[in-house]
């Protein structure tokens, strides 16, 4: 038996989040004494099987289907290898593609998943902590299944490489798919942006309420741009139409990682912050000492951002 | 078209979540209830492809009695049907709740006829299942993609265009109708409920129905707060004074070039 991580990729290259369930998967896998193995969805994802041997898996399973990801296809070709694998649990990350694809095979297959854990305990039956509330609460779970199937919360652990240079043993699976699984493969693409994003920015510099308009970003705008970062925002700034959606850190928003955060007019209300704690390091620029954006963060200026933003840059 | 939203009854938290002393439930005294902003955008879309297209918007939610309250605020703007699963309780686990779900959907298709959207929220704002939705859209054999920020229809009405926000730009599917999205907020902006539409969720007919679905493999045993890490915050000075100390950690961070 194993621990079987489902490898998220896009036309063959590895998404980071998929690493972070290597590392999940192996302190599972360790519990019980296991080896980890990987399963790679499409032909495109052939190149991938040393990435995942680096990365703890000793055996790399590949089902070659053709096309682009679908999560109904990608769905049905983990329900349809289940049985012939038949691991003791499968993993992947919490991202949209890994937890929707986990909860189309868990439907297909008639069994639990639970989403977004930060912790398992593995035994006869799997004791889970998961988050609730996009990350401001902790749920404990018991978990009752033949084959349990979980995703670990996106950020929740580091990527580590487990063995640098390994090589695994590839083993191909042809999956026979019904014809219905291919009407929601991708059909398309639009791309918006070539440059850094939210997502991958190294600084990100957010406002908030505090900014009082979308003019008020202009001087955010200037900061990032000087920095090489990207402007982020609170939900606060998106219900008044300052910025739009795509720009909204948190919960119901973007989860960001950055060296560095630059908060600025923002509380640091619980919906916020969880979007926001991956952060390496958080500066907060607020004109209370009481907000909660400062009482976390790491560093902290107390002022009127609009007089502080422009002497940073000015240097 | 016809154009069914499910919602599900969350407490409205402010910038603190608490949790009651059994740590079986999030403390919800004296806090309002609401649902996830991902439905409240969810339901904007349902009234917004009614009225480009006409038909009917219908709510779906399953919980306990008071969350007829979210019924009549999807009345509120512009929804016109309304249906209530009351189990008593908001602790059915996902597999049973998708169940449930699937088989109110079964019934109000049976008697007012097929839907030819159905959407859920991307996941729910308290326990975040992300599942529920892809549950009761396999269990109806409709095509589901989750995490839709953007929707059109073709102009045959055969299929869905949906669009998935990605790092650098969009995902498009093309789903034969009738099919399911999960959606993200930001796909619309809500409106506020007008006076006519506070009128029309004084007058909703909300239909209650029951449910005996089994439960599935998934138990809650206790909440807590996750511990935090809690760092002495550096202050690096007041106002515009404070820009030298900036520069020098950004250079210390090998920010500043
Ligand atoms: C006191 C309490 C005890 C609980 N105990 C357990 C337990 O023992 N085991 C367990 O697994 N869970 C438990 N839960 C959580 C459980 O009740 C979830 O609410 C349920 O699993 C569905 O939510 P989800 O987060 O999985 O939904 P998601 O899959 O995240 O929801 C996606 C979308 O599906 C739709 N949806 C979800 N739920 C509903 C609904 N009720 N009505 C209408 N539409 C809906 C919405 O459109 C939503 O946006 C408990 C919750 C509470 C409050
Ligand atoms: C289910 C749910 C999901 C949510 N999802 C998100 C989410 O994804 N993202 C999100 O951000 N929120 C989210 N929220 C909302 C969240 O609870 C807060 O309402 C929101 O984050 C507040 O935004 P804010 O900090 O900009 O505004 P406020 O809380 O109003 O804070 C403004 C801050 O600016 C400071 N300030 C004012 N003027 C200045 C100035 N000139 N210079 C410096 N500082 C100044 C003030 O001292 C204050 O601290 C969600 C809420 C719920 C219930």
């Amino acid at each position: 038996m194993s621990v079987l991580v489902v490898v998220e990729h896009d036309r063959g290259a590895m998404a980071d989040a998929s690493l972070e369930a290597f590392v999940f998967a192996r302190s599972i896998a360790d519990q019980l004494g296991e080896p980890v193995e990987a399963l790679l969805i499409g032909a495109d994802a052939a190149g991938l099987a040393d990435v995942c041997a680096a990365h703890g898996a000793v055996a790399v399973h590949h089902a070659p289907i053709a096309g682009d990801y679908g999560p109904e296809a990608y769905g049905m070709v983990i329900a349809s290898l289940a049985p012939v694998l038949s691991p003791s649990g499968i993993v992947a990350c919490g991202t949209d593609r890994g937890n929707e694809v986990l909860a189309h095979a868990a439907a297909e297959l008639d069994l639990p998943f639970v989403a977004n854990c930060v912790a398992v305990t593995a035994a006869d039956e799997w004791e889970l902590t998961r988050v609730q509330w996009g990350g401001s609460l902790n749920e404990e779970a018991r978990l009752t299944s033949t084959l349990p199937i979980v995703s670990v919360a996106h950020h929740a652990v580091d990527a580590e490489e487990a063995s640098a240079g390994a090589t695994a043993n590839v083993m191909e699976h042809i999956v026979e798919l019904p014809e219905w699984a291919s009407r929601s493969l991708i059909q398309d693409r639009v791309v918006l942006s070539e440059g850094l994003t939210l997502a991958t920015a190294p600084i990100v510099v957010g406002g908030g309420r505090g900014v009082g308009s979308a003019e008020g970003f202009d001087v955010l705008e200037a900061l990032a741009a000087k920095l090489g970062g990207v402007v982020g925002c609170s939900r606060a700034v998106t219900n008044n139409g300052w910025r739009p959606h795509s720009d909204q850190v948190g919960q119901t928003g973007t989860r960001i990682a950055p060296q560095l955060y630059i908060a600025c007019g923002i509380s640091g209300a619980i919906q916020h912050w969880v979007g926001a704690k991956a952060a390496k390091k958080i500066l907060a620029i607020n004109t209370d000492p009481a907000a909660n954006m400062v009482v976390k963060a790491d560093y902290a200026v107390i002022g009127d951002l609009f007089e502080v933003l422009p002497a940073i840059e000015q240097g | 078209m016809r154009v069914l939203v499910c919602v599900k009854r969350v407490p409205a938290p402010g910038a603190k979540i608490n949790i009651t002393d059994d740590g079986q439930a999030v403390d919800a005294t004296n806090l309002g209830h609401t649902m996830s902003p991902h439905e409240e955008c969810a339901l904007e879309l349902a009234v917004q492809l009614v009225e480009a297209h006409g038909g009917e918007s219908h709510v779906l939610t399953l919980g306990v009695a008071e969350a007829d309250e979210q019924c009549r605020w999807a009345a509120s703007i512009g929804v016109t049907k309304a249906t209530l699963v009351d189990v008593g309780t908001m602790g059915w686990d996902p597999q049973r709740t998708a169940t449930a779900l699937t088989d109110a959907i079964r019934s109000i298709e049976e008697a007012d006829g097929p839907f030819d959207v159905i959407i859920f929220g991307n996941e729910s704002a308290d326990t975040g299942g992300f599942q529920v939705g892809i549950r009761t859209a396999r269990a109806l054999d409709r095509p589901m993609v989750n995490a839709i920020k953007g929707v059109s229809i073709s102009d045959d009405g055969a299929t869905l265009e949906a669009q998935r926000e990605i790092d650098s730009g969009m995902e498009v599917y093309r789903l034969p109708m009738p099919c399911a999205i999960g959606v993200k907020e930001g796909i619309t902006w809500p409106r506020y409920p007008t006076m006519r539409g506070r009128l029309a969720s004084k007058k909703l007919a909300v239909d209650v129905a029951g449910s005996d679905a089994a439960p599935g493999g998934q138990t809650m045993v206790r909440l807590n707060r996750p511990e935090e890490t809690v760092s002495e915050t550096v202050i690096l000075g007041e106002g515009a004074a404070a820009a030298p100390a900036v520069v020098e950690l950004l250079k210390e961070l090998g920010l500043w070039s």
